[in-house]
């Protein structure tokens, strides 16, 4: 009787491992299963923007819960959240340049809204957002390039003159005109999109990206020898000695004009042969 | 007890009660269900805005925030400082489940027990049996798994694939192919297993079972007395294994309170009973038969 309940114990104890184990490995694979999933559905895709403030893409899909409250305060109906069958990240908010750029509201409505601060709440000066940057694409259709004048993209830039210049350059076809290149800088750059949404061609010519993608990143230890000559207020290095040709007496060297200029030669010494002349200058050294 | 065929289910307590009593509960929960589905849906469609957000995360009335326990707990597990809102939030939410039943939730609120019920009700109609069958701790083992998977990923994964919140997302939101999800828990529950989702896998309900531990709100077999054993309780409840104890523990002195976590608070036992032994009353006063007995017999002694 004894023995019967402490084998029906034990069995009852091996049957309870044995079911623990296959809900634990059952469970542990369905996880596995969702992670490899998420992980592959959380890329997001270069012409997805995210809404100002948002905090890096990583920290981002741990902070934002979905809920679309950004979306519902944004009073232009710009932000979306990335439905099932999107390629953007389930449920996240993004907006798209090209169809809409954020029209940077001073009072940033979307970002107090936010209960997580999946948009950092730090973020109160707009032009201070960094969505993304952007970046004159395509030299070949921009119009600006091609000496036509066009600035639509500097004009409704909201940090205009700061986040794109116009430079001038030499219109090398017409030899009398200028070009207007705009040029972006990311140091002003909100990445809003108004550029890419504006641009007047069928494909825009400008496009907002995110930074990582297309931003370059000198080497820490580079400097650049004008600025810390500025700052040093001279030359950090020895000065360069002034050029000077060794060249024999009564020869001169006009560098991209005459050439060799000979100033007292005797004809009847001289030979036409310029080497032969320096040759001779040496042997007499 | 030979089973009852499921169309016999109810009938006694109609003929009992009338109908309207006998659908009483199940109709407010569809109320409030749809209800709560309706307040959401009267900002984007009406420009009322209510409540703004989706179940995930919203802003009643421009001042109560509310987070959803779940996803905050995915939030914390993937090393992330949630702001103040989501931390009010949750205390918002989880404060309320804790006082009227965690679970109180998945029967009252959320959307996907509307499929689940349908699918149930039409398996149990066509008499579709077998399937695959789980334990139903192992909501904890998926709540276990999302936490986890949250911690291991530094983001919320879960919430690619948590059908509720795709599903309340989607209905407010948009649409996309979220219906794909709606599809699939309905063919789960209707041919996969018996109340597969709500009653088995869901982590949401594993935790919304937790947070209701100790909720004061609670259904009592209080006329337990006059059970009839005609069973069409356990035939309607989602988590029949909650009703036993307190409707057949008499005589080992468990009082008559449904006090396991897992009961959602949902009513249908109410309704479908013909012998009004259920009600809703409090978790308190919760004495065993003995002491019942005495107290009324005290009281019909004092009512002569």
């Amino acid at each position: 009787m004894g023995e019967q309940r402490g084998k029906s114990t034990q069995m009852s104890r091996r049957q309870f491992l044995v079911d623990t184990a296959r809900t634990a490995c059952g469970v542990g694979l369905l996880g596995l299963g969702i992670g490899v999933y998420s992980h592959r559905a959380s890329a997001l895709p270069a012409d997805a923007l995210r809404p100002p403030g948002a905090l890096p893409e990583e920290d981002f899909l741990a902070a934002c819960t979905r809920c679309g409250l950004c979306v519902r305060d944004c009073p232009y109906d710009m932000l979306y959240l990335g439905e099932m069958g999107d390629d953007v990240p389930l449920g996240t908010p993004y907006f798209h340049a090209r169809k809409a750029g954020c029209e940077m509201c001073e009072d940033i409505p979307c970002v107090p809204v936010c209960p997580t601060g999946a948009l950092d709440h730090e973020l109160t000066d707009i032009n201070d957002a960094r969505m993304g940057l952007a970046v004159v694409s395509d030299e070949e259709t921009c119009i600006a390039f091609l000496g036509l004048r066009c600035e639509v993209c500097f004009n409704i830039c909201p940090v205009r003159g700061d986040a794109i210049t116009l430079e001038k350059k030499h219109n090398e076809r017409t030899g009398k005109h200028s070009l207007f290149i705009p040029t972006v800088h990311s140091e002003a750059c909100t990445g809003c999109g108004k550029c890419e949404e504006a641009c007047i061609l069928d494909e825009s010519a400008i496009r907002v990206l995110p930074k990582h993608l297309i931003q370059g990143k000198l080497q820490d230890h580079y400097r650049k020898g004008w600025e810390e000559k500025a700052k040093a207020g001279q030359s950090l290095v020895t000065p360069d000695i002034e050029h000077r040709y060794n060249l024999p007496e009564g020869v001169r060297y006009d560098h991209g004009g005459e050439g060799l200029i000979m100033d007292s030669v005797d004809p009847q010494e001289s030979s036409n042969n310029a080497i032969s002349i320096l040759n001779k200058g040496l042997g007499e050294q | 007890m030979a089973a009852k065929a499921f169309s016999e289910v109810g009938k006694e307590a109609i003929a009992a009660k009338g109908w309207l009593h006998s659908y009483k509960w199940l109709l407010l929960r569809r109320l409030s269900q749809f209800g709560v589905l309706g307040l959401f849906l009267l900002g984007p469609l009406a420009g009322i805005w209510i409540i703004k957000g989706n179940l995930s995360s919203s802003l009643l009335l421009d001042t109560v925030p509310m987070t959803e326990p779940v996803v905050f707990l995915q939030m914390l597990a993937a090393g992330l400082m949630p702001a103040v809102d989501a931390i009010i939030g949750v205390a918002v939410v989880a404060g309320f489940y804790l006082l009227v039943g965690g679970r109180v939730f998945c029967s009252w609120v959320c959307p996907v027990n509307i499929i689940t019920d349908v699918a149930h009700w039409l398996r149990e109609g066509l008499g579709i049996r077998g399937g695959a069958r789980f334990s139903r701790n192992l909501r904890y083992w998926m709540l276990a798994m999302v936490v986890l998977l949250s911690a291991i990923t530094g983001s919320m994964a879960y919430e690619m694939f948590n059908p509720v919140s795709i599903l309340h997302r989607g209905i407010i939101f948009g649409v996309g192919f979220a219906w794909s999800v709606v599809i699939a828990i309905f063919l789960f529950d209707f041919l996969v297993s018996k109340r597969g989702w709500c009653t088995h896998l869901c982590p949401m309900g594993g935790l919304y079972s937790l947070i209701g531990k100790f909720s004061p709100l609670r259904i009592r077999a209080e006329q337990r007395d006059a059970c009839n054993d005609c069973m069409d309780c356990f035939a309607v409840c989602p988590e029949p294994q909650v009703i036993k104890p307190a409707l057949k523990g008499a005589e080992k002195g468990v009082g008559p309170v449904i006090v396991a976590s897992e009961c959602t608070n949902c009513g249908r036992c109410i309704d479908v009973c013909s012998e009004n032994v259920f009600r809703f009353g409090s978790r308190f006063n919760n004495a065993s038969v003995q002491v019942e007995k005495i107290m009324s017999e005290k009281e019909s002694a004092q009512q002569v």
